[in-house]
């Protein structure tokens, strides 16, 4: 008996044995104490409240949305808002990390110390701080809505948001939209051409500045064969608040800048990183090539160094998502806010919809993973 | 860890057996009435900076610690917010919820709670700032409103709003601090709430005349404190605590002169004060609890004058809560 | 035979040496770094300026009420009248000593740390700190008085929940990291499971968790207290941050190290204790530093669940009536208190990282 014991093979089963008992008696104790507790308590559970009417309005909803709306709806914009305010953030942190990141290997003095700053300074503070402060320091400094800061009587920004003309496509519009697409088809088979062209012959084709020619033309072409089928329609004053053109409140800008900020001092460092991460060597054999500094910046180093950065630049895109959730803080209408907020208090039933809620960021994470590893794959140096 | 866990398991079996013990005995047993509040609402309950509690909630939440314990600051006060209320209730973790809560019939059937008597009648109003120059709830279509989120107002709103075929947009916080300072800010136009949150709200502006309240109400919030279902004796001792709050009003009966109506000819005193009859018996408790109650914490009316009442900063008149035989609707069954 | 005296190496001409050549070198080489140069320097005088008349000369420091703030500037009076609160919270001025002893106890057990020898007094020291600090903060013992969690607040709230976390956790996270690790195909989907699945999610739902439907898993009449919840809530979180750190660490021991351990005849606890975890955990420091600086910097969540850490301090005392609109000074105060502290755990991490750096390089 004892020999069996100190047989690994025998160790390992008996352990993994242990484990999972222990795992399915802890499960096992959770769930029956769980369901014994809603019973006794008299609690309402099940799913059937996704269909109960919501009885509450949501401030800004990308589709329509009322009081009458169910707590379905409720879920639907919640998550519409989180994928909105991450994707801004998203690209405004990309923007901003880069632009940092690229500064904080300048050599100029300045310029990289500024840089330097701005990751230890942003970094180090709490994004929910940072939510806050700008919510409540910089954005209710603007002032009020009859004295807002008019832009060419189109654009006004006061204490309710920032409200911007919001372009109205009538019937013809289908053309812009069918000519768009058409010039990115264009632009990206433009590129494969030069490519191609550049590997055979040697030649090279400004494909950049044809490809996005291509996407300015051909819209505005569409636009004027279909007699100008856009206009505008512009925020005005009438009661109480500016009515029509878009806007954007102050809940949504404070998130996104907060967010975007704090993000970007991750980019940047991962960025940094990446560049630096490159052999010195490659450099010096691109100079010795005969390549341009740019040249080598963009066939040589940044190649290299992208593979090094993306996979933690993506995490950082999570991050953010994630990170969206603390908009509870200051009522922005994502999912937390107002699916496991608004509708869990009138409802009353926490564990589902903490449940969906946390589902919802699981898929979502397991998604960003899976682009993760295929372009971890793609992208591994092919050893030949 | 897996192991503490597994053993915490077994725990868990062992009590869930046994679980069903009265929530009397746990309280009598652990000295201290866990009590769940608002995390700040003048007059209502809100900690000053020391962290000692006040308001009107509170006091009753004093009060029955006063009947139950036999003194009013065996309290241990928890506050929650709107979110956590319910579940803190069910989970054990307080004992009673006094917490501007207001009876529904979707909280009463669904939340596993008992409402045990309103201890304030209430309704939802409107403030606005006077700049706007808006005399009627009517003339609001099209303003932004600030909310708190997951409270009955929120449903009343959009219910008034579309009967009204009036539009709105609701700005909406976790906690009565941020919408306060939201409105402040001119983040919105009109803050609404329940109407003595409003006068709460107005005690903290810098300049609470620039703000009216408008006539308005447009819901019934009875506010009243809830205890978990399935223990009826703990719900009628809530229950019976906040009747003997307004019998002892009603009586005449104050925290100073409770020692002589013990000696009153009235035999409903008597039977109150515990000085003749098994009315505290009944319940589980001493023969004195409510006398206790009312020595220590006051009657209704003292207690309603001292948080909220024509002498705070709230001027909040009786009205709705006045006595019955005084024209207004607080009404106590009788201690017979 | 003419003869050439060795002259005097001469000095590189006036531009090239000294703070003009850095000047010129790394400010001014050429066009384009010249306007970044002046666009740095516009950069600066748009911030600094503005942001010390603001903090310092423009600013209030004396009196004691707001009425005393006449300046353009902050009104520093706010944070030094509400200090007490920020630092303690609702703790009862009679019991602050504990406090105040805590705190003392915690940076002893720093040196602790530094200067004592042999490891289990280090480990001891460090499980033993938070049972200690949590024990002399709540009371109720002794004489000393029951001071409820609910009046905890403030920065001892901030380093109760931060500390604790990380000593809880990490141990979780070390096994959790060994399982993900591990040979045996149970363990490891487990670990794999529960560190995916929690690293999937914002902490905030998990606070939400913990607050609200972790009462529901245990029998009536077993309930926390609601900073044991939120503790609870975010060491279980963390862990799963660690053990990806951990196995960040254990991924870089080269397969050698196993295989001279086993064949020293080491079990697999001894292994790891002896051979693995001390060279792991050495490799893993400086993202485990990374880890507990964003777990000091997420505490500040739990004021979404109602606990008053230092910035629901802040945010609490900014509703003052008497106080009102000095949130500007409350948040610059908090941000300076967590700069101060993640920026020496960085330092403090880059110096340990030398220290430890025993690797020889090839």
């Amino acid at each position: 008996m004892l020999t069996l014991l100190r047989n690994e093979k025998v160790r390992g089963i008996l352990y993994q044995i242990l484990v999972i008992t222990g795992f399915l008696i802890v499960a096992y104790f959770i769930a029956i104490n769980t369901a014994h507790n809603i019973e006794v308590r008299g609690i309402k559970s099940g799913f059937d409240f996704l269909h109960a009417t919501a009885g509450f309005d949501i401030t800004e909803s990308p589709i329509p949305f009322s009081p009458q709306s169910t707590h379905w709806d409720v879920f639907k914009v919640g998550l519409l808002n989180t994928l909105i305010v991450s994707f801004a953030g998203i690209i405004l942190s990309s923007i901003l990390g880069l632009i940092i990141g690229v500064s904080r290997l300048s050599k100029n003095w300045i310029i990289n110390r500024l840089a330097a700053g701005y990751i230890e300074t942003f970094r180090n503070i709490p994004v929910l701080l940072q939510i806050l402060f700008w919510y409540n320091v910089v954005l209710a400094t603007l002032p009020a809505t009859r004295k807002s800061l008019n832009f060419f009587d189109s654009i006004f920004i006061n204490n309710r948001g920032i409200f911007i003309p919001n372009p109205i496509f009538e019937p013809g519009a289908w053309l812009i939209g069918v000519a768009l697409v058409a010039a990115l088809i264009g632009g990206w088979w433009i590129h494969r051409w030069a490519f191609k062209r550049h590997e055979e012959t040697g030649e090279n084709f400004p494909a950049i500045w044809a490809g996005l020619g291509l996407v300015i033309v051909l819209p505005l072409l569409a636009y004027l064969i279909m007699g100008g089928p856009v206009h505008f329609d512009y925020p005005a004053l009438k009661g109480f608040n500016f009515q029509g053109g878009k806007v954007f409140t102050p809940e949504f800008l404070a998130l996104l800048f907060a967010l975007s900020i704090y993000t970007a001092t991750f980019i940047a460092e991962a960025i940094r990183s990446g560049i630096e991460a490159v052999p010195k060597g490659q450099k010096e054999a691109a100079t010795a090539l005969g390549l341009t500094p740019i040249q080598s910046l963009r066939f040589v180093i940044l190649p290299q160094a992208v593979r090094i950065a993306i996979p933690s630049i993506i995490n950082q895109y999570l991050n953010l998502t994630k990170n969206s959730s603390l908009a509870a803080a200051i009522g922005y209408p994502e999912l937390v806010t107002i699916f496991a907020g608004t509708s869990l208090n009138q409802t009353g039933q926490a564990l589902e919809i903490l449940g969906i809620t946390m589902l919802t960021y699981l898929i979502i994470s397991l998604v960003v993973s899976l682009i993760l590893n295929w372009f971890n794959a793609k992208m591994k140096i092919k050893e030949r | 860890m897996k192991r503490l866990l597994k053993l915490s398991a077994v725990a868990a079996l062992a009590v869930t057996t046994l679980s069903m013990a009265g929530t009397l005995d746990d309280v009598k047993k652990a000295g201290v009435l866990k009590c769940g509040v608002n995390t700040g609402l003048p007059g209502f309950s809100e900690a000053d900076s020391k962290g000692a509690w006040r308001g009107l909630d509170v006091d009753y939440c004093r009060a029955l610690a006063a009947a139950v314990l036999g003194d009013a600051s065996k309290v241990k006060y928890t506050p929650l917010n709107a979110k956590e209320r319910f579940t803190a209730l069910q989970s054990g973790e307080i004992d009673v919820l006094s917490r501007n809560t207001t009876n529904t019939e979707t909280r009463d059937t669904t939340l596993g709670i008992n409402f045990a008597g309103v201890m304030y009648y209430d309704g939802q109003g409107f403030m606005v700032p006077k700049s706007l120059g808006i005399k009627s709830a009517k003339e609001l279509d099209g303003a932004t409103v600030c909310i708190q989120a997951g409270t009955t107002t929120e449903l009343n709103l959009a219910d008034y709003f579309r009967s009204n075929k009036m539009k709105f947009k609701a700005i909406t916080f976790d906690t009565n601090d941020q919408v306060d300072k939201a409105f402040l800010a001119g983040r919105c136009d009109i803050l609404t709430t329940d109407q003595s949150g409003l006068y709460a709200a107005r005690t903290k502006f810098k300049n609470p005349e620039k703000f009216v309240i408008l006539p308005e109400i447009i819901s019934k919030e009875p506010l009243a404190p809830a205890v978990r279902q399935g223990d009826d004796q703990w719900f009628n001792i809530a229950k019976w605590t906040r009747n003997a709050l307004l019998t002892a009003e009603e009586k005449g009966i104050t925290s100073t002169n409770a020692d002589e109506m013990k000696k009153s000819n009235d035999p409903e005193t008597k039977r109150l004060l515990g000085a003749e009859g098994t009315m505290g018996k009944n319940l589980g408790l001493d023969a004195d609890a409510f006398y206790r109650a009312i020595k220590q914490v006051g009657n209704y009316g003292e207690i309603f004058e001292r948080n909220v009442g024509a002498n705070t900063p709230l001027k909040i008149s009786r009205g709705l809560n006045a006595l019955w035989n005084k024209g207004g609707m607080q009404y106590s069954p009788p201690f017979r | 035979m003419a003869i050439y005296p060795l002259k005097e190496a001469k000095q590189p001409p006036l531009g090239e040496r000294g703070a003009i050549a850095w000047v010129r070198h790394n400010l001014l080489s050429s066009p384009f770094n010249i306007f970044f140069t002046l666009l740095g320097i516009a950069v600066l005088a748009m911030i600094i300026p503005p942001f010390v008349k603001w903090a310092i000369t423009d600013a209030n420091f004396v009196g004691h009420t707001k009425a005393d703030c006449t300046g353009d500037g902050a009104c520093w009076v706010f944070v030094h009248e509400k200090l007490k609160m920020f630092v303690y919270g609702f703790y009862p001025e009679a019991e602050l000593w504990r406090a105040k002893l805590t705190i003392a106890i915690a940076i002893g057990t720093l040196f602790v740390l530094k200067f004592a020898r042999p490891r289990w007094i280090k480990i001891g020291t460090i499980i033993l700190l938070p049972i200690a600090a949590i024990i002399l903060l709540r009371g109720g013992f002794m004489g000393l008085p029951l001071v409820e969690t609910s009046k905890w607040g403030g920065l001892l709230l901030t380093l109760v929940i931060s500390t604790v976390g990380i000593v809880l956790s990490f141990p979780i996270g070390v096994l959790l990291a060994l399982g993900r690790q591990s040979r045996l195909p149970i363990i490891k989907t487990l670990s794999v499971f529960y560190i995916e699945l929690v690293r999937g999610v914002p902490l905030i739902t998990v606070l939400f968790m913990a607050s609200v439907i972790l009462p529901l898993f245990f029998p009536e009449g077993i309930n926390f207290d609601k900073l044991i919840r939120a503790l609870i809530g975010i060491t279980f979180f963390e862990a799963a941050y660690i053990a990806e750190n951990i196995r960040g660490g254990l991924q870089a021991i080269p397969k050698g190290q196993y295989e001279a351990a086993d064949a020293l005849g080491l079990g697999y606890w001894q292994k790891m204790r002896l051979v693995i975890l001390p060279q792991a955990v050495k490799v893993a420091i400086p993202n485990l530093v990374g880890t507990f600086i964003s777990l000091f910097k997420d505490t500040s969540l739990v004021m979404i669940i109602g606990l008053f850490d230092l910035l629901a301090m802040v945010q609490l005392t900014a509703n003052d009536r008497d106080w009102l609109g000095m949130e500007t000074e409350g948040y610059v105060f908090v941000a300076f208190v967590f700069w101060i502290f993640t920026f020496s755990m960085s330092f403090f991490s880059k110096r340990l990282e030398k220290h430890l750096d025993t690797n020889n390089r090839d």
